[in-house]
């Protein structure tokens, strides 16, 4: 084993952790936000539903690899989109690899809030509506909270699930963690153990999350936690 | 409990099937790497088949040395490492010989040579670069650092794209870095669609390349620009990547390169692909 | 759009065979796979609920790892690692040359090891929703391990875990396009190779998403046909 050269090599990889990590947070964030109008929107009047339905089967239908290829390499053929205002969007690999990780996690999301918003007793909706709560406010101190609480676990897979997907980033050249190891192995022609770094970084990464979601949940469920004293 | 006796048979399948990459016997076949996405060196067809220059080229070396030859497509991105893994047991895929790739493979005797240069769209404020066809080496300091000079005003802030792991990725880096901003791709092809999507200023490949580029769809808006680039970290050409074990190997296919080129065939060839000759000096 | 079917039809110039063939090689790569996973998910749920300590832990370090690494990276290491450790291995044996897994299989693997990981949940999942008092039945009836196992958990178990292998398959048939990096030539790698040396990147995209969306729809129908047949003797509400 070259210690050394898997040293440098880490030193290397562990430059890209803060793009693969906002890469990440900024396409979950922006993805949660769409879930959660998407959720809204199928619980509301029929053709919106069908819309809904129709966007979630394409978006868990396909290959998250070819979704990214699509919205970079597939849309920029069209003169009319390198003419519109979004273009400079669409010009910058950056937001087409957010644009695609964030309609993809979306469609995910939107079920998992789906199933949150289903485990919500109607008993508790019932009993806030009694005592006065109504619209948003009963949306903001009864339902979401149980939501949430319901939808947690499965939202924290996802963010693990969102943390390797950033890996597909790199085709449409950024220069995150796997990125990196290309270019590395483009220079040293050693792959197995520059891979072997930059897998035992996103395993680090996913455990320290995991670590993280599980203390959340304790947090939003202070009702299972075993007494003290 | 399973017994280790229950699992032999089971391990002695998936030894069976599994392939033997190659054969350190006398060579009878030799498996060829190449991308698959370097046209004219080598490119798809429709039908799914693998044709080219090098296609063609190999076809040629292995009857000439009684080799029977086998193109498999893989990706650029680790096709050395690939090599030295024993998935196949050449690489003839528009690469260069240069000194860094001869510490970890051995290359044959080169092939064909052409120059790198810019691509960019016509109506690009890069359309005239200076020292436009002008053949710079990269082992002539001065006429280098003469281009370099010319170049940067033109070049500050642009964005180019490349081939990760190219020579002309080396070329960017060592002298343009910091100058521009250089993107890499998996594939010539992608810069090339980047190039006419507007995300990337230029694109950096050799000349034989881009003449294919030009000609296909789309390509009547590009157009090449800057100086010819050619020497040093180039490299003197491009060869038949092999590993350092299989000297035998490399004797065989040097002769039929040989032959090849002394015969005209390689000219033949090179016309034929490139329209115009690309063969090394022999 | 009649520029479009010529270029994906079947005529002298078009990229149908190709594509037909890309498919096939998709369906076969997954189905490979999926198998493996199941294999490897079974070993798992095993090791998980067996009890021991030891066999416990290789579980969850298997879920854990597999899990935590991009499926990306998985299949390259496999790719690049798989040779050279069985290169080694048949030096050892006193074999010559290089020895190494094809594109196919390196798939079939990586994809198998990592779907395996997703697999072992569902399978365990299944197996713990099984009513203790059916395998005690089981037991004071004088069922052997063996004959339990096949008549009882066996079907009870993948009863309950039907849904969740139906998923894990549509993961599986997903997860093949990352095969496409080895070269083989499934679908991903074939639209890849047609956008990139025809220019119109979007017409061969947009092909492949129609194609996958096709293969998850209709395996999708068989799954739910296959969990309605294992729930055929369940009592209806």
């Amino acid at each position: 084993m070259d210690f050394a050269f898997l040293i440098d090599t880490m030193q290397k990889l562990l430059a890209g952790v803060p793009l693969t990590l906002e890469l990440t947070f900024v396409s979950v964030a922006i993805g949660a936000a769409l879930a959660v109008l998407l959720a809204v929107l199928r619980a509301s009047f029929l053709p919106c539903e069908w819309l809904v339905r129709a966007y979630v089967f394409v978006l868990r239908g396909t290959p998250l690899l070819l979704q990214i290829f699509l919205i970079y390499y597939g849309i920029g053929q069209f003169a009319e989109v390198r003419n519109s205002f979004l273009w400079p969007f669409l010009r910058q690999p950056y937001w087409c690899a957010i644009l695609a990780l964030s309609l993809n996690t979306a469609a995910y999301g939107a079920e998992i809030i789906r199933g949150g918003l289903l485990a919500v007793p109607q008993g508790a909706a019932e009993a806030a509506r009694v005592s006065g709560m109504s619209g948003f406010l009963l949306y903001r101190r009864i339902i979401l909270p149980l939501a949430i609480r319901q939808a947690l676990p499965a939202y924290g897979n996802e963010l693990v699930i969102m943390v390797k997907s950033t890996s597909l980033a790199s085709i449409v050249t950024l220069m995150e963690v796997s990125g990196i190891s290309y270019a590395i192995i483009s220079e040293t022609y050693r792959a197995l153990e520059v891979f072997l770094c930059a897998g035992s970084i996103y395993l680090v990464i996913n455990f320290l999350l995991t670590r993280a979601i599980a203390q959340a949940e304790a947090w939003l469920n202070p009702h299972l936690r075993p007494a003290t004293s | 409990m399973v017994k280790i006796s229950r699992l032999l048979p089971a391990l002695a399948v998936a030894v069976a099937l599994a392939v033997p990459a190659a054969q350190a016997k006398d060579w009878k076949k030799v498996v060829i790497a190449t991308e698959g996405a370097y046209a004219p060196y080598n490119m798809h067809a429709p039908d799914g088949k693998l044709i080219g220059f090098e296609i063609d080229l190999a076809l040629d070396v292995c009857k000439r040395v009684n080799l029977t030859c086998e193109f498999v497509a893989q990706d650029w991105n680790g096709i050395i490492p690939g090599l030295n893994a024993g998935k196949y047991d050449a690489i003839m895929s528009g690469m260069s010989i240069t000194a860094k790739r001869l510490e970890v493979i051995d290359f044959t005797r080169p092939y064909s040579n052409s120059p790198t240069t810019f691509a960019v769209m016509k109506e690009s404020p890069l359309a005239a670069m200076p020292d436009s066809g002008v053949r710079v080496s990269l082992d002539d300091k001065a006429a280098m650092d003469k281009a370099i000079k010319d170049l940067a005003p033109a070049l500050k802030g642009k964005v180019i794209g490349v081939q990760v792991s190219t020579i002309q990725a080396d070329l960017l880096n060592t002298y343009f870095k910091g100058v521009t901003e250089i993107r890499t791709y998996p594939t010539t092809e992608e810069h090339d669609l980047d190039l006419q999507a507007g995300r990337v200023d230029a694109a950096l490949a050799s000349t034989s390349y881009f003449a294919s580029t030009l000609s296909k769809p789309g390509g009547d808006q590009m157009k090449l620009s800057g100086p010819l680039f050619t020497g040093g970290l180039l490299g003197k050409g491009t060869g038949i990547g092999l590993r350092k074990s299989d000297a035998d190997l490399k004797a065989l296919l040097d002769k039929g390169l040989n032959e090849a080129l002394a015969d005209g065939t390689i000219k033949t060839l090179s016309l034929k692909w490139f329209k115009v000759d690309i063969s090394p000096p022999s | 759009m009649a520029t479009y079917f010529t270029l994906i039809g079947f005529g002298p110039n078009g990229w149908g065979w190709q594509l037909a063939y890309a498919t096939f090689l998709t369906l076969s790569v997954s189905a490979c796979a999926f198998a493996t996973g199941l294999g490897f998910g079974t070993l798992g749920a095993w090791a998980k609920l067996s009890g021991s300590a030891v066999a416990g832990r290789a579980g969850d370090v298997y879920t854990t790892v597999v899990r935590g690494i991009p499926d990306l990276l998985v299949v390259y290491l496999f790719y690049f690692g798989g040779s050279q450790v069985m290169t080694a291995v048949a030096r050892m044996l006193g074999q010559q040359g290089f020895w190494g897994l094809n594109g196919f299989m390196v798939g079939t693997l990586a994809v198998g090891i990592v779907s395996g990981a997703y697999q072992t949940e569902v399978i365990r999942g299944g197996y713990l929703a099984i009513p203790r008092g059916e395998i005690e039945a089981a037991r004071a009836v004088g069922m052997g391990r063996l004959l339990m196992l096949r008549r009882i958990i066996a079907p009870r178990a993948l009863r309950y875990a039907m849904p969740g292998i139906g998923n894990v398959w549509q993961q599986v048939l997903k997860e093949s396009a990352l095969i496409s990096v080895t070269g083989l030539a499934e679908i991903m790698r074939q639209i890849h190779v047609g956008a990139g040396s025809t220019r119109l990147p979007f017409d061969f995209y947009i092909t492949g998403f129609m194609l996958y969306l096709m293969l998850t729809t209709v395996s999708g129908f068989a799954f739910r046909g296959a969990e309605g047949w294992t729930l055929r003797s369940e009592r209806r509400a």
